[in-house]
């Protein structure tokens, strides 16, 4: 197992609670990563200590914060709430139970003027976040390192076009999760880099027939 | 950095000769590629946040987002400016911004997570009581925080430093034995010291419930964090005058792995035991949440 000094010494963050403030600003700044985007409107659900606790965690604040762009040591999540209506972002926020998920967890559906995104995320511990579900979608992103999401159709080549590109634009892949809806459905891909992934090759990807969407995350 | 247990460092620096953070450093930039200068330049720059939220906390007389705390880093910075303190200079400015930082927390105030928020006032308290008293330049800051690193990146290897696996020991006790090394190196403490340290620090935090008050950061965490700071400093004391830990570091790590891994989950942050659950605490919550009394 690898710990960085600066999981010891850090992250800097806004208090009061590592997992429900600062993993909470995280899960916000990678919806909007996802989006691409201002959001403009919000739907969020708070699961298990999160819905019981996120009024006094200020973790309402952090996703909201989060979803805004703001990082986790910037000051201004204290007043994201507010904030939130002076630069365009109309948001609820709500709780709900399912046993199954992980007690930390938020369900956030979020648009952007030409965008939509449905994920659950949950927040493991110490500012570390996982993102568990994208658009319905089974995945398991911790932004530890940098990511690709790539979506895309579940045909022969799909994945050997994307390896094609990476090798030839110099990325070695990390790791990789693969999974699809159904055979000859829709796909999603999880690439893990060692270093971030410049947006010239992304946008080669992006022009892949059969890719659907790609989303870069680089690691927090 | 990849280091699964203190004997490791402690072999690793004897056998290339290098200062405990020299060969801590090391290991971090080996494992993640980033230039040494670089990590170094991020240490400094985490420090001096660390001194922002120590001062502002001590500067505002505020309240937690919750009402719960607020207020007594400046009430206890009060009696050591009035002469009346107790402890010593050095012991109470660290227990002073060690509450500070924690308050801080409490009101969403910009912190350093070392290890974790709820934890965040141990080290830089006992750090910058440290440097006010003892003239440290910001560079041996620096160079004793990258050992803390090192004694806590041990502990979350092979334990845990978050309060819902392994209780409050995990946190506050990881803490004051990142800030027990810390404070040995800085004082001229040899290797072993170091992490004799930091072994008697965590070992008298064992068992340690993590039964905060309405499940948040605040009671009793605001004043544990200067209560631990203190502990901190006995602890490195002892080490320098030559007491030894019969059991050695990684053991007592190990102890408290086992110990957090038996504890039951009602003490374990979910504020479902101990303290929280106290009459008190208990109406502390139903006042925050806005909860009716049950009829």
């Amino acid at each position: 197992m690898s710990v960085s000094m600066f999981d010891m010494l850090g992250p800097i963050t806004v208090g009061p609670s590592s997992s429900h403030t600062a993993g909470a600003v995280r899960i916000g700044l990678a919806c909007r990563t996802i989006l691409k985007e201002d959001v403009k409107k919000a739907d969020i659900t708070f699961y298990g200590s999160f819905a019981s606790t996120y009024k006094g965690h200020g973790t309402d604040k952090a996703v909201v914060g989060g979803l805004l762009g703001f990082g986790t040591d910037d000051v201004r999540v204290r007043d994201s709430l507010e904030l939130a209506g002076e630069m365009g972002l109309a948001y609820t926020i709500s709780t709900g139970e399912n046993p199954r998920y992980h007690p930390n967890t938020v369900v956030i559906d979020a648009s952007s003027e030409h965008n939509h995104v449905r994920i659950r995320a949950e927040s493991v511990g110490g500012g570390a976040i996982r993102l568990s579900e994208i658009n319905g979608f089974e995945v398991s992103v911790q932004c530890r390192a940098d990511t690709l999401i790539v979506f895309g159709r579940d045909v022969i080549g799909t994945f050997y076009s994307i390896a094609k590109v990476m090798n030839d634009c110099g990325y070695n892949i990390g790791t990789l999760y693969l999974d699809r809806e159904r055979r000859a459905g829709d796909t999603v891909i999880v690439i893990e880099t060692d270093v971030s992934v410049d947006p010239d090759t992304v946008g080669k990807l992006q022009a892949l027939d059969n890719v659907i969407g790609v989303v870069a995350i680089e690691k927090f | 950095m990849k280091i699964s247990s203190i004997e490791s460092i402690l072999t690793g620096a004897a056998h290339n000769r290098q200062a405990l953070w020299q060969y801590i450093l090391q290991a971090e930039f080996q494992d993640s590629g980033v230039p040494v200068d670089q990590l170094i330049h991020r240490v400094e720059k985490t420090y001096q946040v660390m001194k922002q939220a120590a001062r502002a906390g001590l500067q505002e007389d505020g309240k937690s987002l919750s009402g719960l705390t607020g207020g007594d880093a400046y009430r206890y910075y009060k009696r050591w400016q009035d002469g009346r303190s107790i402890l010593s200079d050095f012991n109470a400015k660290a227990v002073a911004y060690a509450i500070a930082t924690n308050e801080q927390n409490a009101s969403m105030g910009v912190i350093v997570a070392a290890p974790t928020a709820g934890a965040s006032g141990i080290l830089p308290g006992v750090l910058i009581a440290a440097q006010e008293e003892f003239g440290y330049l910001d560079t041996d800051i620096v160079h004793s925080m990258i050992v803390a690193s090192g004694i806590g990146a041990v502990i979350a290897t092979r334990a845990s430093v978050s309060g819902a696996a392994g209780g409050c020991q995990a946190e506050c006790g990881s803490a004051a034995a990142m800030a027990a090394g810390a404070l040995a190196y800085l004082l001229g403490g040899n290797h072993t010291q170091v992490m004799n340290a930091a072994a008697l620090a965590l070992k008298n935090s064992l068992g340690l419930a993590c039964d905060p008050v309405a499940g948040l950061v605040e009671v009793p965490c605001v004043k544990r964090n200067g209560v631990y700071a203190s502990l901190a400093i006995t602890a490195c004391d002892m080490s320098l005058a030559g007491i030894n830990s019969v059991i050695p570091p990684d053991e007592v790590i190990d102890a408290m792995f086992q110990i957090g891994s038996v504890m039951p989950t009602c003490i374990r942050e979910t504020a479902e035991g101990g303290l929280a659950i106290t009459p008190t605490g208990l109406a502390c919550k139903r006042r925050i949440f806005g909860i009716k009394e049950e009829e």
